[in-house]
C-alpha cells in the first residue's frame, strides 16, 4: 500500500503555502494521520503536498481573558499537556485522552481534526460546545467563521479551494464551571461510536445558569442541542428533566454505520447524554462548594 | 549455569530481537532484486473479460507482468497442487496460480507485476485495463448449500465440497431412552490469525541453477514440495528458508498461490523477486477461519449425565481450499471434549462460499467444538436447576478412567485414546481460584446497584504433538559448541529456547554452548513444520533422543580415553566425568576425536563425529486440558461488556520452560478475547469485505484486556519420554465459551440465552432490548 | 522528482535520495539499511513501526522520508548503548518475557521509551492506555504491562 507519486513542499510561511495551494490537485498535510493512510490506500489524488509543519505561525496556543486562541497546526498532544488550556477548558483535558493514542495525538492538530470532520471527531465537538470561531485565510482575503458554520457535513468543512484554517478561537467558561465528556469507543481510541458533551455553570440556587450540550457520533456531525439547552435553563437538574432532553434525541435523524444502526445509536447517545450532563452538575456543585470553602 | 528442564531460562533469541537485529523477511534485501505485486479481483464473483496489461508494461521500472497464461505455459500448470493427503471432492477444489478466467473471492490474484520498486509496481496495477462481467455470488454457508443457490464456481457443479459423518455408539437408543432431550442453533465465526508479520516470499535463482526462496511460512517443507511439483527443479537445487518469522497463528500454515508463482517467475524472468504482503492484501488473502452453523440435540438422563449428541455442522470453506479441510472435523471430533459422551452422530457439511479459503487460525476447529459443548452444558445446568460447574463435574472424564479411548476413531482408523489428565481437579481448583462460590452472592449484590456482572466457565482438551514424526540433529562441534538442527518452525514461540534446554538437561551443559537452527530444508531436509501445537512434543523429544544418544556416544568414547566403565561416568559441565573424581574429558575433545584423522581409527563400536540424527516416531496425540472462568460486567445501556477478571488453568504435562509456556497461554487467551468480543470478518450483499483495515477488523489491545491469572497441572503424559504436551492454542480454545457463558450470567436478570460468537455491541442491543421489551421490566439505571 | 535529503537518525547524520512519497520507514528501512523498525499495517494503527521523533513517539508509516528532515530520529538501533548490550528497557523486556516473535517489539520499546522519559508513576489501568496504540498478537499484553510497571518502579526508587 504504497502512496501514488506527488511533488512535496515546505513553505516557512502562510502566503507561501496559500501560493502553492493554487496549484491543481495541492493538498495540505498538517498531522497526516488521516491524510496519509487515505494515501497510501490510493483513496486520494494528490498532486502536490504542500507540508504547514514548519510554520511557526500556526502552532502557538495563546491564552486571553475569556480566550484561547489555538493555531490551526496545534498538535493534540500540546493541548492535552498544556496547563492553562486545561485550567480554563477543562473539558479538553477529559477528551483528548480519548482521541486516538499517543503516536497520532503527537502528530494530529487542531486544524486537521477540524478540516477533516471525521463525524464522531472530538475536537470539533468540542469547539461547537464552546461557540468556536475559526479563521480562514487565502490568497484574497482573511475571514471568521462560526464553527457551526463551518461544519457544512461529515468530511465537509466550509472552506473553497485554496484556504487554509489558521486559528481556532473559543470562548472559555468561568472558572469553576461543571464540564463532562464522555464517549463509546469498542476500543480505547477507536471513533467512537457516539459521544457527549456538557458545560454548565449554576446560579447560588444551584439552578442552571448557563449550559451548553453536544452529542457526536449519532449524525454524520457533532449536534448542538440548544432547543434543550433553553429547556433546562433555569431549572434545577432531577430525573424528568433529564429524561427529557434524552427523549429529544429520538427526533433526531442519525447515520447507521458497520458497528451500530441508528436505534443503537440513538440509545448510546442518550445514555451518554444523561450521564454527562449529571457529572457536569455534579463538577458544577463541587466546584462550588470548593470555591465557597476558600473565600 | 545449566538451565534444566523446568526452569524459566531466558530466551535465546530475545537479545537480537530486542535490538531489532533479525532479519525477517522484509529485511532480507538481495542485490538486483526486483519487487512484486499483485493485481487482485474486486469482485467477489466475475468472469473476467478483458485484461490488457500493455499500457501498464510500458511504465519505466516495470519489468514484466505475468499472468496465468505465462504460468501454464511455463509450467504446465494453472492450479496449486493439494499440498497434504488428499481428500474426496467433487470438484477441483485449489485455487489457481493466477487467475485467467473466473474469479471467486475479492483479492484473489489475477496478475503479477514485476517492477524496480514496490510503488513502481502498484503504479502499474492501476495501469492495468481489466474488465469484469458479475456473476451471482453465495456468500452465506447455510444457504450455499442449497440446490438453489447461485455456484461459487462455475467450474465446480456443486457448492458443496464434502460431506462427512462423524458418529459412533448407538445415537438412536441415547434419544429414545433421554430423561430430557434439548437443542440448540449455535453460530460460531472466528477471523483472522494477523500475526504482526505479514506474509512475504523471495526467490533467487542463481546462476549454477539453483533456487533459494525465503518465506515467512509455519511449513518449510511443505513449500519445498509444492514448488517441486509446480516446477522442474532438481530436488537438491532447491533451498527453503523461513528467515526470523514474526508469528504465524495459522495463516502462515498454508502454502500459498504466492508463495509458487513467485519461485516460478524468478526461474521465468532468472531475475530475484521480492514480494511482501501488505495488511489490506493478509485481510483479503490470507485464510481465515469463518462461519460454522450448527444444529445439536443432546440427550440427557434425569441427573443430567449426556447420552448422546447428535446434529448438523455446515462449515464455510471459502472459494477453494488450500489444504485438504481439517477445521470442520475438528469441530465435529472434538464436541465431546473432556466429557463422556457415550454416542455422537454429527453431520458435516463442508460448503464453498465466495471468501477467501478458510483453513487453520489458534485452536483450528477447537474452539468451535468447545463453545458448543459448552453452550450446551448451560443449557442442561438452566434446564435442570443445577449448578454449571456442578453438571460439567457429573460429565467430565474422571482420572480414573484414563487412559480414556474414546469410541471415536481418527481418520486414520486408529483409536483416539486421551492419555492423561484430572479434569475434575482441574475444575474444582480453576473454581477455588476464581472464587467460584461467592460469586452469586456478589452478583446479587451487584444487582442492587444496578450492576449486571457475570460469571463463565469452560473445559476443553486439546490433542496435540501430532506426527508422524519429527526430525532433529544433535551434534557437538570440535568448539565445544553444540549445533541442533530441526525440522520444527520457529515463529515467535520460543521453540529454540526449548530445544536448547532438553539438549542442556540431557548433556549438562550451559545453554549459550547451544545453536539451533531451524526452518530451513538445506540443514534439515525432512521435516513437517509448526502447526496444531505439536512441535514441543515432536521435535522436543526427537531433541531429547538425539541429545541421550549423543551422551551414550560420549560416554562410550570417554570410557575408552579415561579407561573407566560407562557405568562410572557421568555428564558434567560439558565434559564427561568419572563420577566422584576430577577425571574428565570434554565433549569438545571427544569431537575433536570423532572428527577423525587419516591414518587413526576410531575406537572398536564407535563411528564419525558426536552426533546423533533422530526422526522420532509417533502415532497417539497428547491431550491437554484446561478450564476457564471468566468475570465481565456488562452496561446494559451502552451494551457494553467489560472483561474483569480471567482465571485460567492449563494442564500441558510436564513445562520445560514455565515462562514461555506462560506467554503461550496468556497470549493465546486473548486471542480467544478477540474472538469472543472483537473479531469479526463483515462483508457487504455483494462479499465485498468491510473489515480490511485494522481500524475495522478489531484486534485487542492492552486496555481491553483484563487481569489474567494463570494456574498450573503437570499430568505427564505417558506416550512421550518428556512427558510434555503441546502448549499453543490450548489458551485459545475454551475462551469464547467462558466469557460467553460469563455474559449471559450477568444478563441473566433479562433471561438472554446467548449462542453465537462473537458478540458485538449491536446484537447485544438487539437482544438486551428484546429481553426488555417482551418482558416489561423496569430496571433501574 | 527524487529529493536528496539528510536525515538525523541516533544522532548520526544519513544522506539518501527518496520519492517524496516514500515513508519514514521504507526510508529508515530500506534506504538507511536500519531495519529494526518493523512495518505492521501502513495505514497507522498497528503501532509496529513506531520511533521516536523530536522525542515523541510517532507512526513512521505516517510520516514521508522528506517530512523527517531537521528532526531529530531515534529507532530502535539507537536505544543500547552498543550493539551488543540491551539497555535498562530492553533488559527488563526479556526479564518479564515481554516478547515472543519480537515483530512489534521495537515500536513497543520506543513508546516505553517515550512514557517513562514523562517521569510520570502510573497506575496499571493508565500503562494499559498508553499501550493502546501497540497492537501485539503474541504475548497478551500483560508481560509487557509488568515490564513497565517495574521499570517505573525502578525509576521511583532512583529518584526517592
Amino acid at each position: 500500500m504504497k502512496s501514488a507519486s506527488f511533488d512535496y513542499h515546505r513553505p516557512q510561511n502562510i502566503n507561501d503555502a496559500l501560493t502553492l495551494l493554487q496549484m491543481p490537485d495541492y493538498r495540505i498535510i498538517a498531522g497526516g494521520q488521516s491524510l496519509v493512510p487515505m494515501m497510501n490506500f490510493r483513496l486520494v489524488a494528490v498532486r502536490g503536498l504542500v507540508d504547514l509543519n514548519d510554520i511557526s505561525e500556526l502552532s502557538a496556543i495563546q491564552i486571553d481573558k475569556n480566550i484561547i486562541t489555538f493555531g490551526a497546526m496545534v498538535r493534540q498532544r500540546q493541548i492535552e499537556r498544556h496547563e492553562d488550556v486545561i485550567k480554563n477548558a477543562p473539558i479538553f483535558g477529559e477528551a483528548i485522552r480519548e482521541i486516538g493514542h499517543r503516536q497520532t495525538r503527537n502528530r494530529g492538530t487542531i486544524g486537521g481534526s477540524l478540516c477533516q470532520l471525521d463525524p464522531s471527531a472530538e475536537l470539533p465537538l468540542l469547539c461547537l460546545l464552546h461557540d468556536g470561531i475559526i479563521t480562514v485565510q487565502s490568497l484574497k482575503r482573511t475571514h471568521n467563521i462560526k464553527v457551526a458554520d463551518f461544519i457544512r457535513g461529515a468530511m465537509d468543512p466550509q472552506l473553497d479551494e485554496g484556504d487554509i484554517v489558521t486559528h481556532i478561537r473559543i470562548k472559555t467558561w468561568p472558572r469553576y464551571h461543571g464540564y463532562a465528556f464522555m464517549e463509546y469507543a469498542r476500543r480505547a481510541g477507536d471513533f467512537a461510536i457516539g459521544s457527549a458533551g456538557c458545560l454548565i455553570t449554576l446560579t447560588p440556587h444551584q439552578t442552571i445558569d448557563e449550559i451548553a450540550v453536544c452529542i457526536g457520533g449519532l449524525s454524520d456531525v457533532p449536534q448542538r442541542l440548544h432547543h434543550s439547552e433553553t429547556l433546562i435553563k433555569g431549572q434545577k437538574i432531577n430525573e424528568t428533566i433529564i429524561d427529557n432532553i434524552a427523549r429529544s434525541i429520538d427526533d433526531l435523524g442519525g447515520h447507521p454505520t458497520v458497528q451500530a444502526s441508528v436505534a443503537f445509536k440513538k440509545q448510546i447517545t442518550k445514555t451518554l447524554l444523561k450521564r454527562v450532563i449529571i457529572r457536569a452538575y455534579d463538577r458544577a456543585l463541587d466546584q462550588e462548594m470548593h470555591h465557597e470553602k476558600n473565600n | 549455569m545449566t538451565y534444566h528442564i523446568g526452569s524459566s531460562a531466558p530466551r535465546s533469541e530475545d537479545p537480537a530481537l530486542l535490538r531489532g537485529q533479525c532479519q525477517f523477511l522484509d529485511d532480507l534485501n538481495l542485490p538486483n532484486q526486483l519487487h512484486v505485486a499483485f493485481l487482485r479481483s474486486d469482485y467477489a464473483h466475475a468472469h473476467i473479460t478483458k485484461l490488457d496489461v500493455s499500457r501498464a508494461k510500458a511504465l519505466r521500472g516495470v519489468h514484466a507482468i505475468i499472468t496465468m497464461d505465462d504460468i501454464h505455459h511455463f509450467t504446465g500448470h494453472k492450479r496449486m497442487p493439494l499440498s497434504a493427503s488428499p481428500t474426496k471432492a467433487t470438484a477441483p477444489i485449489t485455487p489457481y496460480l493466477l487467475s485467467g478466467y473466473e474469479v471467486a473471492f475479492v483479492g484473489e490474484a489475477i496478475a503479477m507485476v514485476v517492477a524496480e520498486s514496490r510503488h513502481c509496481a502498484e503504479d502499474a496495477i492501476d495501469l492495468i485495463d481489466i474488465h469484469y462481467e458479475m456473476l451471482d455470488v453465495s456468500l452465506n454457508a447455510d444457504q450455499s448449500i442449497r440446490d438453489d443457490a447461485p455456484r461459487v464456481r462455475r467450474e465446480a457443479s456443486s457448492n458443496v465440497l464434502n460431506r462427512l459423518k462423524v458418529n459412533y455408539g448407538d445415537i438412536d437408543k441415547a434419544f429414545s431412552e433421554a430423561a430430557h432431550i434439548l437443542s440448540e442453533h449455535i453460530y460460531q465465526h472466528r477471523g483472522c490469525g494477523h500475526p504482526m508479520e505479514t506474509r512475504g516470499v523471495i526467490a533467487e535463482p542463481t546462476r549454477d541453477g539453483k533456487l533459494n526462496v525465503w518465506s515467512s511460512t509455519q511449513m518449510p517443507h511443505d513449500v519445498h514440495q509444492s514448488i517441486l511439483e509446480v516446477l522442474r527443479l532438481d530436488d537438491d537445487a532447491l533451498r527453503v528458508i523461513t528467515p526470523e518469522v514474526g508469528g504465524g497463528f495459522g495463516p502462515k500454515y498454508c502454502v500459498y498461490p504466492e508463495e509458487l508463482v513467485i519461485p516460478i517467475a524468478a526461474c521465468m524472468l532468472k531475475k530475484t523477486l521480492k514480494w511482501v504482503e501488505d495488511r489490506r492484501e493478509h485481510c483479503l488473502t490470507a485464510v481465515q477461519e469463518r462461519d460454522q452453523f450448527w444444529t445439536l440435540d443432546i440427550a440427557i438422563d434425569a441427573e443430567g449425565h449426556i447420552r448422546g449428541i447428535r446434529g448438523h455442522l455446515v462449515h464455510d470453506q471459502g472459494a477453494y481450499a488450500l489444504k485438504a479441510v481439517n477445521l470442520p472435523y475438528n469441530s465435529a471430533t472434538a464436541i465431546p471434549g473432556p466429557y463422556i459422551v457415550p454416542a455422537l452422530n454429527i453431520d458435516v457439511v463442508i460448503a464453498f462460499t465466495n471468501k477467501v479459503p478458510a483453513s487453520s487460525v489458534r485452536g483450528a476447529g477447537y474452539p468451535q467444538a468447545a463453545f458448543a459443548m459448552e453452550r450446551l452444558m448451560d443449557k442442561i445446568a438452566h434446564h435442570l436447576g443445577v449448578d454449571r460447574a456442578e453438571i460439567r463435574q457429573r460429565n467430565l472424564i474422571p482420572k480414573e478412567k484414563m487412559p480414556y479411548t474414546k469410541p471415536l476413531k481418527a481418520r486414520s482408523g486408529a483409536p483416539i485414546t486421551y492419555d492423561s489428565g484430572d479434569y475434575i481437579d482441574a475444575q474444582r481448583r480453576v473454581l477455588k481460584a476464581a472464587n467460584w462460590d461467592t460469586f452469586k452472592q456478589r452478583q446479587h449484590d451487584a444487582l442492587k446497584q444496578g450492576r449486571y456482572i457475570g460469571i463463565g466457565l469452560a473445559n476443553a482438551v486439546k490433542g496435540t504433538g501430532r506426527g508422524p514424526y519429527e526430525s532433529g540433529t544433535v551434534r557437538v562441534n570440535p568448539s565445544g559448541m553444540i549445533s541442533i538442527y530441526t525440522g520444527a518452525a520457529s515463529m515467535g514461540q520460543g521453540i529454540k529456547t526449548t530445544l536448547a534446554q532438553i539438549c542442556a538437561e540431557r548433556l549438562n551443559v550451559s545453554l549459550d554452548k547451544i545453536k539451533v537452527w531451524s526452518g530451513d530444508t538445506l540443514t534439515a531436509p525432512l521435516g513437517l513444520g509448526g502447526f496444531a501445537s505439536r512441535q514441543l512434543v515432536t521435535a522436543g523429544n526427537t531433541v531429547n533422543m538425539a541429545a541421550e544418544q549423543v551422551a551414550q556416544k560420549a560416554k562410550k568414547l570417554a570410557s575408552v580415553m579415561l579407561e573407566a566403565s560407562v557405568e562410572d561416568l557421568e555428564l558434567r559441565d560439558g565434559t564427561v566425568a568419572v563420577r566422584g573424581s576430577d577425571l574428565s574429558v570434554s565433549l569438545a575433545e571427544l569431537a575433536r576425536i570423532l572428527r577423525g584423522a587419516p591414518g587413526y581409527s576410531f575406537p572398536e563400536g564407535l563411528d564419525p563425529s558426536l552426533q546423533s540424527d533422530v526422526k522420532w516416531q509417533t502415532e497417539a496425540l497428547a491431550y491437554s486440558n484446561t478450564c476457564h472462568v471468566a468475570e465481565v460486567e456488562v452496561d446494559i445501556e451502552l451494551c457494553k461488556v467489560s472483561l474483569i477478571k480471567y482465571t485460567a488453568l492449563q494442564d500441558m504435562g510436564v513445562r520445560v520452560n514455565p515462562m514461555i509456556v506462560e506467554g503461550q497461554i496468556v497470549g493465546g487467551i486473548v486471542h480467544g478475547i478477540g474472538n469472543a468480543l472483537f473479531e469479526k470478518m463483515i462483508y457487504n450483499d455483494d462479499g465485498q469485505p468491510l473489515t480490511t483495515t485494522f481500524a475495522d477488523y478489531l484486534l485487542p489491545t492492552a486496555p481491553e484486556v483484563p487481569e489474567i491469572s494463570t494456574l498450573y497441572m503437570e499430568t505427564p503424559s505417558p506416550l512421550n519420554p518428556l512427558g510434555v504436551k503441546g502448549v499453543g492454542e490450548v489458551g485459545t480454545i475454551p475462551v469464547t465459551a467462558a466469557v460467553i457463558s460469563a455474559i449471559e450470567d450477568a444478563l441473566s436478570p433479562l433471561n438472554i440465552s446467548i449462542t453465537e460468537t462473537p458478540i458485538l455491541p449491536e446484537r447485544l442491543f438487539t437482544l438486551i432490548n428484546d429481553a426488555r421489551m417482551s418482558s416489561h421490566h423496569h430496571i433501574r439505571t | 522528482m527524487k529529493k536528496t535529503i539528510k536525515l538525523t537518525v541516533n544522532g548520526q547524520i544519513y544522506e539518501c535520495t527518496v520519492e517524496p512519497r516514500v515513508s519514514l520507514a521504507d526510508c529508515i528501512r530500506h534506504h538507511l539499511g536500519l531495519t529494526g523498525t518493523h512495518v505492521g499495517c501502513e495505514h497507522g494503527v498497528c503501532g509496529v513501526c513506531t520511533i521516536l521523533f523530536d522525542g515523541a513517539s510517532v507512526r513512521s508509516c505516517l510520516l514521508y522520508a522528506v517530512q523527517a528532515e531537521g528532526h531529530d530520529i531515534q529507532t530502535i538501533e539507537g536505544v543500547a548503548h552498543d550493539p551488543d548490550t540491551l539497555d535498562e528497557i530492553q533488559q527488563c523486556f526479556r526479564d518479564n518475557h515481554a516478547l515472543q516473535c519480537g515483530f512489534c517489539t521495537p515500536g513497543m520499546i520506543m513508546t516505553v521509551k517515550e512514557i517513562l522519559s514523562e517521569g510520570q508513576k502510573l497506575s496499571e489501568h493508565d500503562i494499559r492506555d498508553a499501550l493502546s496504540g501497540n497492537i501485539c498478537r503474541c504475548t497478551g499484553y500483560q508481560p509487557i504491562v509488568q515490564a513497565v510497571m517495574d521499570l517505573m518502579a525502578r525509576n521511583e526508587r532512583k529518584a526517592g
